[in-house]
């Protein structure tokens, strides 16, 4: 079972909720439903569970629901029906009193506006959390001079919100959180008032303060580019329902419907494509047999200058060129070990192909793709911006 | 055109009145005893301190409160010299004392009503009119019933003013209080505060300044019954300013309201400036 489990959650908003959720129970539309009884539904019946460990993006327009769902898992809202299941336990069903050791405890929340009390300073700020568990100051100080320490914020302390920068600002939203210590961060639109490079940044330290943490963590995103960069996984939502959920991969090859489509073409297709996508096959020659006249006849036959070199169980060894080899053929050597060249790059297939993008473009030979020593493919340049321009459908050909 | 007789409200509320007054008599009457000891011992303490040293302390706070300024300084040394010079500084000093309790009294009253209200959409529903019939009653119509229970003097006077001051402190809560940014209200919640909590530690402190705004307007309030509450023998500047009126004496008139007018301000200045913003 997952960390989190929502089951047929519902949360209508308005006054005639009995007869709105029962239409929902005949699966009518949103807009009907609005017509009918005047009420809104805010989610539709979702369904998702949420493993422990894992960077779950929600992610939709505004209006789809998403920050709705986000506080029905920690009751700011309270969902109208269905149970939602933290640990096992059905945080519906809970008392005021529980309730809140489960807000104390379990789950923090990053807001899109950070959130932070401006009559406090920062280390009030951070200590809040803490603060309302009633425990002791110097306890909590410690606690929140850490956070504030990691953060990389502690000299600020004693400032106050309205006295640093936005990014600023949100990291202190963050280290709020933590300072907690929660099982799970519950971020709504966390980085979306950032601008651009901020926003980077903080969603690179986000995945290595995960990398470290291994917390459970929910962000909703209206920012594909975020969600992909981010996400373990990724639920879409449309007019409160989620309509498809699976990692970034899954999603881009095979959406489930027209609208994730639509909602897809937006993205820039440079942070989704990997290695894998755009390699091709590499010309080789196998150290162990084949020799330097070998090697000149192949350059020839597919009309290139450069080889990679292999051993018989394919594991890359570097690569040679047609200069070399030609060289030691006039000499008459048969070892191709001698002219062997190993400065050609190494990439893994699941790299991104915007971060290839600057070491093929520094380098003066091919990159080569290679997992757990195997050589899988080679990049080059042409292929490569020829896949940044092309469709889905041709990057699915690529699989 | 009237073919029905007239619905006697008048006698309703004289009935209701009658019955409060028989009911409570005794309490009325340990309020009306306590409340005029307790308030002129205030005004004797007061009295008792040497003009120049209470003018003294009025600029010094002054200064402080206003941040180091002179104006407000220098213009309190002046206008309670002048009050000094025109012999009326008894009268200030009990003028002082009714504005003092009364602002207590409805400030004591009013922001906890005022939370309840901000927390309570239906207390909100029914709080709401009844602070509208308090303030737009004109303020001479709750001497009656002040009289009806305390008899003459300053207690009734301060009961008058505090029903017609306190509104504001009332509704300045509310709205200070629903006014805290909702992320910061969830932010509260998020981390799991309790009710108190949540209020003692985000709302009251975030609203403080909305709260502040709506005492300033309680005290002047209370200081423009002043005159009013005269008419039921409150003592003070009230008094001088009625009774150069049922004289005809312009001159007499024109001081006291003058020294009114000093004090308002005095007063005015002095509650604003704790309202400053520090973050």
């Amino acid at each position: 079972m997952g960390k989190i489990k929502i089951e047929h959650v519902t949360k209508v908003f308005g006054k005639n909720t009995s007869a709105a959720l029962k239409l929902v129970e005949q699966r009518v539309e949103k807009t009907a439903i609005l017509e009918k009884t005047g009420a809104t539904v805010g989610v539709y019946d979702a369904n998702l569970e949420i493993e422990e460990g894992e960077i779950f993006v929600i992610m939709g327009l505004s209006g789809s629901g998403k920050s709705t769902l986000i506080r029905l898992l920690n009751r700011l809202i309270n969902p109208t029906s269905g149970s939602i299941y933290i640990d096992g336990q059905d945080v519906t069903k809970l008392s005021k009193k529980q309730l809140q050791e489960v807000r104390r405890k379990k789950m923090s929340m990053v807001f899109q506006n950070f959130g932070l009390f401006p009559h406090k300073t920062i280390l009030q700020n951070t200590e809040y959390g803490l603060e309302v568990r009633n425990i002791s100051k110097e306890e909590r100080q410690m606690k929140a001079e850490k956070a504030l320490q990691n953060a990389g914020l502690l000299p600020y302390k004693d400032q106050y919100p309205s006295q640093l920068s936005g990014g600023m600002q949100q990291r202190v939203g963050l280290a709020r959180a933590l300072a907690n210590d929660p099982e799970i961060l519950l971020m709504d639109e966390a980085f979306s008032a950032l601008d651009p490079l901020i926003r980077k940044e903080m969603q690179d330290e986000l995945l290595e303060l995960q990398a470290n943490v291994q917390k459970t963590i929910v962000f909703i995103t209206h920012d594909l580019n975020e969600a992909l960069r981010i996400g373990d996984r990724i639920a879409i939502m449309k007019d409160g329902q989620i309509m498809q959920v699976g990692t970034g991969e899954e999603i881009l090859t095979n959406p489930a419907n027209e609208y994730v489509r639509n909602f897809l073409e937006d993205v820039d297709r440079s942070k989704v494509l990997t290695a894998e996508h755009a390699m091709v096959r590499p010309k080789t020659i196998n150290i162990e047999n084949d020799g330097p006249k070998v090697a000149l006849q192949r350059m020839k036959e597919d009309a290139v200058s450069v080889l990679l070199v292999v051993d018989r169980h394919r594991n890359f060894k570097g690569y040679i060129t047609a200069d070399d080899a030609l060289e030691i053929s006039k000499r008459g050597y048969k070892d191709i070990n001698t002219i062997l060249k190993t400065d050609m790059p190494v990439v893994e297939p699941t790299m991104l192909i915007q971060d290839i993008l600057p070491i093929i473009s520094d380098s003066p030979t091919p990159v080569a793709v290679v997992l757990d020593g195997r050589l899988k493919g080679v990049l080059i340049r042409g292929v490569i911006i020829e896949a940044l321009a092309s469709s889905t459908q041709e990057v699915n050909e690529h699989e | 055109m009237n073919n029905f007789s007239p619905i006697p409200i008048d006698d309703y509320v004289e009935t209701a009145m009658g019955w409060l007054t028989d009911t409570f008599s005794g309490l009325f009457k340990a309020v009306q005893n306590n409340g005029e000891d307790l308030m002129n011992g205030l005004t004797s303490l007061l009295t008792a301190i040497p003009p120049f040293v209470f003018i003294l302390v009025v600029a010094v706070l002054a200064f402080v409160a206003t941040g180091k300024k002179f104006g407000l300084a220098i213009f309190s040394i002046l206008g309670l010299l002048l009050v000094y010079n025109q012999e009326l500084w008894e009268e200030l000093m009990q003028t002082f004392t009714l504005v003092l309790f009364s602002s207590l009294i409805a400030i004591i009253i009013g922001i906890p009503l005022g939370i309840l209200m901000s927390k309570n959409n239906w207390v909100e529903e029914m709080v709401k009119p009844i602070l509208d019939f308090m303030q737009t009653m004109p303020g001479f119509v709750y001497l009656i019933p002040a009289v009806a229970f305390f008899g003459i003097g300053v207690v009734p006077g301060v009961f008058a003013s505090v029903i017609f001051a306190l509104p504001p402190t009332v509704r300045f809560t509310n709205l200070g209080i629903r006014q805290v940014p909702k992320e910061l209200v969830e932010a509260a919640d998020s981390y799991g505060s309790t009710a108190n909590q949540k209020l003692f530690k985000v709302e009251l402190p975030l609203a403080k300044s909305t709260i502040m705004a709506g005492i300033n307007q309680t005290v002047l309030l209370s200081l423009s019954m002043v005159v009013i509450a005269s008419m039921i023998g409150a003592p003070g500047l009230g008094r001088e300013v009625l009774s150069a009126l049922q004289r005809a004496q312009v001159g007499n008139g024109f001081v006291a309201g003058l020294c009114l007018v000093i004090f308002a301000i005095i007063v005015d200045r002095l509650t604003q400036s704790f309202n400053k913003k520090k973050y």
